[in-house]
């Protein structure tokens, strides 16, 4: 075997590669520590239970979109009865949430997720500057991800 | 099963040409990922002028792809047998055209990711919603079509019989295609220039003359760099459909001037006087607008004379001034002029900028890479047959 | 399941009276908004900007300085170019600024025309937008008669001086323009440039109850509308 040097040479490379996230990660010194979402102080319950809005809080949203958008009705009864106006910003965010950046993005951000949301609504009046939105400094690859919303 | 792979083989002048192509595509693509992140504020579209360069592509192309139908109708209709060689070299024309029709309404459209809820949300009293729906059946028969008659070529058998049906379809697809068209234009109450009854017919005369013209230039290339040529008898015809279509194009845009001139009703003469002398100082597409007349007139006489068309040197000449004054007449002209002036008679100019020319230029060079593949496929499998 | 021919017809029957009756009871309490601008008070301050400031800020919309991506809800327009059939060379009010909107016609060539249903006309009579919806196509404005639309050619936040946090704003690439204020209407407030004008110029209510406000405007003084002939009916009345 006259390239068993290059053969291995390649095998132990391409190895290296392959593993990357694992060793890259442990020297890094990155734990794998979860989302810490800020939890409201002041409410102790969502407009629905919390494992439906842990799975299902986009379709609850999407409903509410259509709704006060298109049908022009904006009463909510939860499931204990209780009414709340269909508002993303006034309802979840002002009354229990707060800004988007303690509670949405922690676990967006884990997630790698980006709803476009944010490029119309804006975040809790707490943080009073037009928050979210298009960030101007992108890099090519950055755009094309972007290019979604 | 595709015949792809023919495609691949070629001379150093073939992967020369897909490596320009390659480039401009290239270009196109990094000034369209600008305008995805920044906006079609790039463009030089504006508030009152909110359709340009893209949709004036889009428009001219349809024509083209409608054309296949010209050399489809006399073959397979009234077996005009010169046509035979041809049929699938005007069909990849159409698959070609129409992928660049689709490009140009997807570089215009402000959000482009959300282009499916034209399918998800059909409606049927928009008349895009109709464009969108002809133009992709149309893309499917003449994909399907060329495809199934190149096939059959190869294996030296008739074609199945269940394509002539499918064949006929196409032709008064064809004519629909670019009479939906002419309808997102000619049904608004808001711009003049459009709301006319001849809007559809001439958007098919110029149609039936850009695109064989187109096609003619096409086997004038093909003769030159890739050895094969169409049949004189072909090409003659081809001309002869040219000129009738060209006379009577010229012919309907006659008709538009003089229903404004004669009645002087200011709607109807404002868009036509900016485009051809200016309003209100301003003229920008003045020059474009003669020049365009000027090639059709030098085209007519190269066509009419019946001595000038028959020569293999002028007729390529003549269908390349046709190309030119239709691209810019139905194009540039029609298009932006209509918001000319605006609904609160104020006058804005447009220009196309430079990253809106180079994502055009890209789209154009897509259409081409598509088209070039495709007629390699085709030649090959006429190569390998001779 | 077996069903008699009597009971089939009754079933039949009772369905036909029950739609009709549906659509006949909707004709007789149907809304129709409208707005009438009474042109002399809008003139006694020709420079006043009230209402298009309030509109401004309550909806966010921004402040682009380049003419070419302006984004504009409501207006001022010069006489002679709004009402270009009514006014002519020797009439003194040519140069005389007249506030422009969304006329909300009742039949809208730009809902007519978009592809997507992202504009739509509200059975109140409001042609609505659904900025989610829209795919930026444009042919709504190429469609409307009265140039009442406006592109985001680019992000308009940058251009949003101050922002009215109970409001979003849009993002680029969707069209819009002023929608009747449906999220005052529906709180039981008048739109906010209605609110805002000092001279009470702009009368708003429901142009289908024949008792309101702008119904004994409308019987008591003459008025216009832009581009009748277009067939558009539009819901804006202008007081001359």
């Amino acid at each position: 075997m006259r390239d068993r040097g290059i053969i291995y040479g390649g095998l132990l490379l391409f190895l290296g590669f392959a593993t990357l996230p694992v060793w890259h990660n442990l020297t890094a010194g990155v734990t794998a520590k979860g989302p810490n979402p800020r939890l409201p102080v002041n409410a102790k319950q969502c407009v629905a239970p919390v494992e439906f809005m842990r799975t299902s809080h986009m379709s609850l949203l999407l409903d509410w979109r259509e709704n006060v958008v298109r049908r022009g009705g904006r009463d909510f009864t939860a499931f204990n009865g209780k009414h709340y106006p269909m508002s993303l910003t006034s309802t979840c965010l002002e009354q229990c949430h707060g800004a988007k950046a303690d509670f949405c993005d922690r676990c967006h951000n884990y997630a790698a997720v980006s709803p476009p949301c944010w490029n119309c609504h804006l975040d809790s009046p707490r943080d009073s500057k037009v928050a979210g939105g298009a960030d101007h400094r992108l890099t090519w690859s950055a755009a094309l991800l972007r290019s979604a919303r | 099963m595709l015949m792809l792979e023919k495609a691949l083989t070629g001379s150093r002048r073939y992967w020369l040409w897909i490596l320009c192509l390659a480039a401009v595509i290239a270009t196109g693509f990094a000034c369209y990922l600008h305008q995805l992140h920044y906006g079609l504020a790039i463009t030089g579209m504006s508030r009152d002028v909110t359709w340009g360069l893209y949709i004036a592509q889009f428009t001219f192309l349809v024509g083209v792809a409608a054309s296949a139908v010209m050399v489809v109708l006399p073959y397979y209709l009234h077996n005009f047998k010169a046509f035979g060689r041809i049929t699938v070299l005007g069909e990849f024309l159409a698959v070609s055209a129409v992928a660049m029709c689709m490009l140009f309404i997807f570089v215009d459209m402000g959000q482009p990711a959300r282009v499916l809820n034209v399918l998800l949300y059909p409606t049927p009293h928009s008349m895009m919603f109709w464009d969108m729906v002809s133009l992709g059946g149309y893309l499917l028969l003449n994909s399907v079509i060329a495809y199934i008659t190149l096939r059959a070529e190869r294996e030296g058998v008739a074609p199945p019989k269940w394509i002539k049906p499918i064949i006929v379809l196409s032709i008064p697809w064809a004519v629909s295609i670019h009479t939906v068209t002419a309808f997102l234009y000619s049904g608004l109450p808001g711009r003049p220039l459009w709301l006319t009854a001849i809007l559809a017919p001439r958007f098919l005369a110029s149609a039936f003359a850009s695109g064989p013209a187109l096609l003619i230039l096409l086997c004038t290339a093909l003769s030159k760099f890739a050895k094969w040529s169409a049949s004189r008898e072909a090409l003659d015809k081809l001309g002869v459909i040219v000129t009738y279509a060209m006379v009577i194009n010229v012919f309907f845009v006659l008709m538009e001037l003089f229903t404004a001139f004669y009645s002087h009703i200011p709607e109807h003469t404002e868009p036509l006087r900016y485009m051809f002398v200016g309003l209100e100082g301003h003229s920008r597409l003045a020059p474009w607008m003669w020049v365009s007349m000027c090639l059709a007139a030098a085209s007519l006489v190269l066509l009419l004379v019946p001595r000038y068309r028959h020569n293999q040197k002028l007729l390529p000449v003549a269908c390349g001034l046709v190309f030119f004054s239709l691209w810019i007449d139905k194009g540039i002209g029609l298009i932006v002029a209509a918001f000319v002036p605006s609904p609160l008679g104020v006058v804005t100019e447009y220009a196309p900028t430079l990253p809106e020319a180079l994502i055009s230029l890209g789209v154009w060079a897509v259409g081409l890479l598509i088209l070039t593949v495709l007629y390699r496929i085709a030649l090959s499998v006429r190569e390998a047959l001779a | 399941m077996k069903i008699t021919r009597h009971a089939f017809l009754r079933m039949g029957g009772v369905s036909f009276l029950a739609v009709t009756g549906r659509k006949l009871l909707d004709a007789i309490t149907r809304t129709r908004w409208g707005m009438a601008i009474d042109t002399a008070k809008c003139l006694k301050e020709p420079n006043c900007t009230k209402c298009i400031e309030a509109c401004n800020h309550a909806h966010n919309v921004p402040e682009i300085p380049d003419r070419r991506h302006e984004i504009r809800w409501i207006w001022k327009a010069p006489f002679e170019n709004v009402f270009a059939s009514e006014v002519d060379q020797y009439s003194p009010l040519r140069a005389a600024p007249a506030m422009v909107l969304c006329n909300h016609c009742d039949d809208p060539p730009c809902v007519r025309v978009c592809p997507t249903q992202a504009t739509w006309k509200r059975e109140d009579g409001i042609v609505d937008m659904d900025w989610h919806r829209c795919i930026g196509c444009r042919y709504c404005v190429a469609a409307c008669p009265y140039g009442s639309r406006s592109f985001n050619w680019m992000d308009p936040r940058p251009y949003i001086h101050n922002p009215n946090p109970a409001f979003p704003t849009r993002t680029k690439g969707v069209v819009e323009k002023c929608t009747f204020c449906p999220e005052r209407l529906v709180a039981g407030r008048p739109p906010v440039c209605v609110e805002a004008c000092p001279e009470k110029a702009i009368v708003f209510g429901n142009l289908a109850d024949p008792h309101s406000e702008i119904r004994e405007l409308l019987r008591t003084r003459r008025h216009i509308r832009r581009k009748p002939e277009l067939g558009t009916n539009p819901s804006v009345f202008y007081i001359v």
